[in-house]
């Protein structure tokens, strides 16, 4: 009973995983059947490359700075949700949409607010004369402004899926130890950080896990607003993986970038295991 | 002590609905943009003197005339939805049985296994998309909704056995082997009795599994070249756009018409997905 499933993910995970490696060493295009095998050369090409490195740092950016604002705004945001009030569903419902509806369809709604013409965003600043009238910012034309931009996008996807775990991390606290804490003459901001925060670390760790894996491989969120422009200046791992293999067509420079992804994902893995293990021993 | 609590208590609520508020403004604002916009007549959308939260015109419903009669939309929505029914049958044919296998096997194993399956939701498409387009293309199935069909099951199958496992295993051992001492195969108790009790585990993997077809993102748009075959995710902000005119207003019309049904069913499980993603560390 257990076969079909585990030869079918074989199949489709494994076998390609393992493509992935023979591709890397080796130089196959696509269009073209033949393969020779390369050694290390396109790793050591792609490591060379200006591209690549702007890319991995880019990528670095993009996880952390995501994932520094999901920790804060998803632990706020699951304090004030988890004590229940009149309309909580309704709030629950809206908070959860940008990570349920497909990240393309949420970005290319965040890509018509950051227009460069009709941006609302830039309607408001304007008339709160934060920003000139006749030159406003470019959301997703200028550098710094669009990198900021796919963080705060992506931060906007992934922030509800984080919330909602935290959420049920909350809620499992029993109430009588914030109480007791004050009862004892504890301050609330001395009972959050020092009884009720480590009480929470497992599923933070979870969250934050999770977090990382959806935000380091994925280019959806950049693909659709900037393609990772301008000049490549938000081009993340991912998403040059995905011009080198797909629209340049060099399937083996391609595979060598996303392998990249791999030490970080071997680390998460890894620490899942830990958490997993934690919660069936406990 | 009473009067000095009062003012901080006001305080403290004032604070809680602001963060609230300011939450939730934020996080829906991009629907609430996509539901005026689809209403908006495209002269009023683009006269820059106007205030764009307000409707200088009468609303209009052409941009949904034009998504729904002039583009391939109604084509995504039905591609995305057959993908999505086959993707969730193979998903429950294959996952199902593997879950409870695993949920009765004795020792740790199960348990250890069940984990090495989850992990495998781990591996990213943008690891997998280059040789997998390889593989696509030698079984024939490139430019087909196909090909999606036959991929989406390697990352839905390992969420939703390991979502499952968790159900079976919550099931007492002894009533399937009352079941069988009264004359049941094993199969026959499974099917006739531990199917019908985890019917809403079973129905949580549905929603769990068709959601994830629609947000899939990196496959489509690899494997599928041709505008026609092509899912609602990377249609409307792929091929809605022509050359560089973007219709906003079917664009958003689109956006809002994929995300809301969606997003509803999704809200309605999402307690068991929050288990599944937790290990069962929180109760």
């Amino acid at each position: 009973m257990l076969l079909p499933a585990i030869l079918y993910v074989l199949a489709l995970v494994g076998v390609p995983f393992l493509l992935a490696f023979y591709y890397a060493v080796g130089d196959v295009k696509v269009g073209s059947t033949e393969y020779h095998f390369v050694g290390l050369a396109n790793f050591s090409s792609v490591l060379q490359s200006p591209a690549f490195r702007r890319a991995l740092r880019n990528s670095i950016v993009f996880t952390v700075c995501t994932q520094a604002l999901v920790l804060v705004g998803g632990n706020v945001l699951a304090l004030v949700l988890k004590d229940p009030f009149r309309g909580r569903h309704l709030v629950r419902f809206l908070v959860i949409l940008p990570w349920v509806a497909p990240v393309s369809i949420g970005a290319i709604g965040w890509k018509w607010i950051l227009d460069s013409l009709y941006s609302v965003i830039n309607w408001v600043l304007v008339r709160l004369h934060l920003v000139p009238a006749l030159s406003p910012p470019m959301w997703l034309g200028e550098p710094t402004l669009a990198m900021i931009s796919v963080i705060l996008v992506q931060t906007w996807h992934v922030l509800p899926f984080a919330t909602v775990i935290l959420l049920a991390g909350w809620t499992s606290i029993p109430r009588d130890i914030p109480e007791a804490c004050a009862v004892d003459g504890a301050g609330y901001f001395r009972t959050l950080f020092q009884i009720t925060l480590p009480m929470l670390l497992p599923i933070i760790n979870v969250a934050l896990l999770f977090g990382i894996v959806f935000t380091f491989t994925d280019m959806t969120v950049i693909y659709i607003l900037t393609r990772g422009g301008p000049y490549d200046t938000t081009q993340v791992l991912p998403s040059l993986a995905f011009f080198t293999g797909v629209l340049g067509g060099d399937l083996a420079e391609g595979a060598a970038i996303s392998i990249f992804l791999l030490p970080l994902l071997a680390l998460v893995a890894w620490k899942m295991l830990q958490t997993a293990r934690r919660a069936e021993v406990g | 002590m009473a009067f000095r609590r009062r003012p901080r208590r006001a305080l403290a609520v004032t604070l809680r609905w602001g963060v609230l508020l300011a939450f939730s403004s934020a996080l829906a604002f991009p629907f609430y943009w996509m539901l005026i916009t689809t209403f908006k007549r495209t002269s009023d959308l683009y006269d820059l003197k106007n205030n764009p939260f307000l409707f200088h015109e009468p609303p209009t419903l052409e941009h949904l005339r034009l998504l729904f009669r002039e583009t391939l939309y109604p084509r995504w929505l039905w591609n995305t939805t057959l993908a999505g029914i086959l993707v969730v049958a193979i998903t429950l044919l294959l996952s199902v049985p593997a879950a409870y296998a695993l949920a009765r096997l004795t020792g740790r194993w199960g348990e250890r296994l069940g984990i090495a399956i989850f992990l495998t939701y781990l591996v990213p498409p943008t690891l997998l998309f280059l040789p997998l387009s390889r593989v696509v293309a030698a079984l024939g199935l490139q430019d087909s909704i196909w090909s999606i069909v036959v991929v989406y099951p390697s990352f839905t199958i390992p969420f939703s056995t390991w979502l499952l496992m968790g159900f079976f295993k919550s099931i007492p051992r002894e009533l399937e082997d009352a079941a069988m001492v009264d004359g049941l195969t094993r199969f026959q108790a499974f099917l006739r009795l531990m199917v019908p009790i985890s019917l809403s585990g079973i129905l949580t993997v549905v929603i769990f599994s068709f959601t994830l077809v629609t947000q899939e993102f990196v496959y489509a748009l690899t494997f599928i070249s041709s505008a026609a075959n092509q899912t609602v995710g990377v249609g409307v902000p792929i091929y809605l756009v022509r050359g560089d005119v973007y219709y906003w207003g079917s664009l958003m019309a689109a956006c809002l018409i994929a995300s809301l049904p969606i997003g509803f069913l999704y809200n309605l499980f999402l307690d068991r997905f929050i288990a599944g993603f937790t290990f069962g560390s929180v109760k």
